[in-house]
């Protein structure tokens, strides 16, 4: 243990300050450093196998004797399984297992919901047996519509205790009691100062309700396992941000021991919060490989990833905010009720409590149970839904005081960061002549608009990851650490971490991850795989490199501190003929080489503290004829602490606004309000934001020297899609001049808006939108 | 009748084909079929009696493009990139910004913006015309 004097801020805005480093713990970088691979654009360690096809997902995992698996799901959207007659399926040609998931008694509480599974030898007869599957219904009255559900008499989704399926990393907040009335759960509530004294001190006050769609998770790799049993040891390879909290629910769930679990991930096709848990289908999955005696795959179609396993719930908001004339908040007020289905969670208040400073400050979240698939972890949780209210009530609040919205959000922003990203962005975009824009000279259906929203973050990892890096006799040093990469650049983070400490070339480096019998990883989630493995990488690379250069002080008969490591080698305090290449010195190692063993250390708790902050601004055009809605750019203004990866982190950034710009105009889960059941459980109907529609991004990094760890990255997946649906919302507004307080926003809402009709909800004939009305 | 997705996947062991949605809307089981980019998993296997079917694992003469990838970050995930790269080589040579998200507008990238696509395929076109 020992303080070290550190420079930290970023550009502009350094200051002085003392923080206390953990022994074995390397000192944080200091900007005055130049590193050899940080920060570059290096392209991905596996990016050479992607592009050949030969990087291994886990969908593509075939093993001996394998036997694929599928779910029969409920068809109606509450019902009670009256009985459950497996015999037919059994007797099916190739069939190997069948298994009950629900029994005589159960309720089942959403359209999808699993019922039984089947094994068989080839995927066409596994399906041909779950037909074969007899199954009575006793059909129960139900709700999908959350304006419904919360009404009085309304069917109960859960008539007694809230039965929620959990599974690790379903939304935030799921599992902690609270009150329930009807179908609605709540309220959980934050209160600070005083907001009807707030109100009272303000000059103006906006109110307003905004509804937001559900969004599903879409990943192209749909959730699923490969099981395998070789005696009492479970082998299980799963697409999954967690191998570790999928080890432990299949260790719960199966009554295994955690030292009997491998879950293995080697490849990734995306996840976006929905795939921490082993879910519904791992377990089954391991329950049938075993009554089988046989390796067995269970991965869903498109149509199940839809219906069971997760999406971001709706949110309907009640958000009102006051300021004075010249300029400050006064007070903030949300009312939020959320549509998880079948799960609670669902607030949106982060961003209100979080992004402005304000001392009257009140929410309340409500979660509004139906029947239709449960929740769970989407991308910032919250936050997209939450941003769009709250930076929508700014633009007005900003109009009804006569200030301009930049110059509004600058005066009640506290983050010295985002102040300034906001001014990068607003110079980006051309913010000053964005009035002067609006006009199309040469098509008078045109109107073009610039909004903007800000972005907010809290993680910075933790404590847990432990990584192994190994020096070899040739030079060469191997990394172990058991992270998954979700298709981040995680693997290659991991690399150049290790190759930045070691003075190494990132080819000498060989990085093994995506396996529980490696050292601890994290789950990825919440952004904070880079802030929680790099830092670890790089303690274990520090601590390898000195026990080289232990060696070679104890070769030299002098005392470690003697000796000095740089990229060159390795040298003699005072002596400079005294050295020897990094190559000499391992040469001289045992055949073992030398390991080093790190953990993640606490978070520097004096550290340059700060939420990761972030400022989005969308320039929009809107046919004013057809409603249509183009983005023509985004400019995305973002800090991650210190960049790791120029290449992967950009990416990042251009996958958040894409799916921020696809949930802001496209995609919306339709359930029909008659069966209850989904209408567009594919990817035509339900639209994901394509090609043709891409606009134009520019991602600005801003370094921040923040010290919470000894490389100061902190993570980006998340922040990078807050603000996006906010700013184009905020742009479509200023294009036409008009307030559309509905997501997605339609062709329809555009022209309802134009018409002068509030809302596309409160057009006759459009009641099957879920959460579309307060 | 089995599909040709299938057929790739599980008989011939070839995985760099991916399923995504089943119902050819997402690009990602693509395939050349006698240098036509086709989704595998609207074609029953019979019909490709007679016709050269090509996949990433076959795919040659597309080296440059695929160093493209690799260099600009056109693949994050991954799994749309298969479908990707076999669905830009069915592309003219001379494609511009236009023509390229025409010709990719069937194939769903969920993670990377595009972005890093659009620029693996210029990079790689540009010594792929000076050639012509």
């Amino acid at each position: 243990m020992g303080k070290d004097k550190l420079r930290l801020g970023f550009n502009g805005h350094f200051e002085e300050k003392e923080v206390e480093i953990a022994a074995g713990d390397p000192t944080p970088w200091d900007p005055s450093q130049t590193f050899s691979i940080l920060g570059a654009r290096t392209p991905r360690l596996d990016a050479r196998a992607k592009a050949t096809g030969a990087a291994r997902y886990s969908i593509d995992v075939r093993l001996p004797g394998m036997l694929y698996a599928r779910i029969l799901r409920s068809h109606d959207p509450a019902t009670v399984v009256r009985s459950l007659d497996l015999t037919a399926a059994r007797k099916m040609p190739g069939i190997r297992a069948v298994l009950a998931i629900a029994k005589p008694g159960d309720a089942l509480r959403f359209a999808g919901q699993e019922v039984a599974a089947v094994a068989a030898d080839t995927p066409e007869r596994a399906l041909d047996a779950i037909s074969a599957i007899r199954v009575e219904y006793g059909a129960r009255p139900f709700v999908v519509e959350i304006d419904k559900a919360r009404a009085d008499g309304a069917p109960l989704v859960f008539e007694g205790k809230v039965e929620t399926k959990t599974s690790a990393g379903d939304a935030p907040g799921a599992k902690k009691a609270l009150p329930r009335k009807g179908n609605v759960q709540g309220p959980r509530a934050s209160d600070k100062g005083n907001v009807a004294e707030g109100f009272g001190k303000a000059d103006a006050v906006v109110e307003g309700t905004y509804s937001t769609q559900v969004q599903t998770h879409s990943a192209l790799e749909t959730h699923g396992v490969v099981a395998r049993w070789e005696g009492d040891e479970l082998t299980v390879w799963a697409s999954t941000q967690g191998i570790f909290s999928v080890r432990e629910e299949l260790s719960q769930t199966l009554g295994v021991p955690l030292s009997k679990v491998n879950v293995i991930t080697e490849y990734m096709g995306g996840g976006f919060g929905a795939k921490f848990g082993a879910g519904v289908e791992g377990v089954t999955a391991a329950k049938l490989a075993k009554e089988a005696g046989a390796p067995v795959k269970l991965f869903l179609d498109r149509k199940e990833e839809h219906l069971a396993v997760g999406n971001r719930p709706s949110s309907v908001q009640w958000v009102k905010a006051g300021a004075t004339k010249d300029g400050k908040l006064t007070a903030l007020q949300l009312i939020v009720h959320g549509g998880g289905g079948t799960n609670g969670g669902t607030g949106t208040s982060g961003p209100l409590k979080n992004v402005y400073a304000c001392d009257n400050v009140k929410t309340e979240e409500f979660d509004v149970f139906t029947n239709s698939g449960p929740s769970a972890a989407f991308r910032a949780p919250g936050h997209p839904q939450g941003a769009f209210a709250l930076e929508a009530t700014m633009d007005e609040l900003a109009a009804r005081i006569g200030m301009d919205p930049l110059e509004f959000r600058l005066k009640n922003d506290p983050s010295e960061v985002r102040r300034e990203e906001f001014r990068i962005g607003a110079e980006k975009i051309g913010w000053a002549g964005r009035d002067a824009r609006r006009r199309v000279p040469d098509n008078p259906a045109l109107r073009r608009g610039v909004g903007m929203g800000a972005a907010i973050w809290y993680n910075t990892g933790g404590t847990g990851p432990k990584a192994t890096v190994t020096i070899h006799r040739d030079g060469s040093a191997e990394v172990v650490h058991g992270v998954q990469d979700l298709g981040t650049g995680a693997r290659t983070m991991v690399g150049i971490v290790a190759a930045e400490e070691l003075g190494l070339p990132l080819e000498k480096i060989a990085v093994r991850i995506g396996d529980t019998r490696m050292p601890y990883g994290p789950g990825s989630g919440g952004s904070t795989t880079t802030p929680s493995t790099a830092p670890t990488i790089r303690a274990a690379a520090w601590q390898a490199k000195k026990k080289v250069a232990a060696s070679v002080a104890s070769a030299w008969g002098v005392p470690e501190e003697a000796v000095v490591a740089s990229a060159a080698g390795f040298s003699m305090n005072g002596d400079a003929g005294k050295r020897l290449s990094w190559k000499e010195a391992c040469g001289r190692l045992p055949e073992e080489g030398v390991s080093a063993t790190a953990s993640r250390a606490e978070n520097h708790p004096d550290a340059w503290k700060r939420f990761t902050a972030g400022a989005q601004f969308a320039d929009v055009e809107v046919d004013v004829e057809t409603g249509l809605v183009r983005v023509r750019k985004v400019v995305a203004v973002h800090d991650c602490g210190l960049v790791v990866n120029a290449l992967t982190a950009e990416s990042q950034v251009h996958g958040g606004v894409i799916q921020g710009i696809s949930y802001a105009l496209y995609e919306n889960r339709i359930l029909d309000r008659a069966t209850g059941r989904m209408v567009n459980p594919n990817v035509e109907q339900y639209k994901i934001v394509g090609a043709m529609d891409v606009p134009e991004i520019d991602v600005t990094f801003l370094p921040v020297w923040d010290a919470v760890n000894n490389t100061h990255s902190v993570g980006i997946g998340e922040p990078a899609t807050v603000p996006t649906a906010a700013a184009v919302a905020n742009a479509v507004s200023h294009a036409i001049g008009a307030r559309i307080r509905s997501l997605p926003i339609t062709p329809e809402s555009v022209l309802a808006a134009l018409d002068g009709k509030a809302r596309v909800a409160a057009m006759p004939g459009r009641e099957t939108r879920e959460g579309g009305r307060a | 009748m089995k599909r040709l997705l299938d057929v790739l996947r599980e008989d011939c062991a070839l995985t760099g084909t991916k399923e995504g949605c089943g119902e050819g809307e997402c690009g990602a089981c693509t395939v050349l079929i006698d240098g036509q980019a086709v989704n595998s998993c609207l074609v029953p296997f019979a019909q490709v009696a007679g016709s050269s079917v090509t996949t990433i694992e076959g795919l040659t003469g597309a080296e440059a493009l695929q160093s493209a990838f690799i260099r600009e970050g056109g693949a994050q995930c991954g799994i749309c990139t298969p479908g990707m790269i076999l669905a830009a080589v069915a592309l003219p040579k001379d494609a511009d910004l236009q023509d390229i998200r025409r010709g990719l507008a069937g194939n769903i990238c969920r993670c990377t913006g595009y972005e890093g696509i659009y620029r693996s395929l210029r990079a790689a076109a540009i010594p792929a015309r000076a050639a012509d």
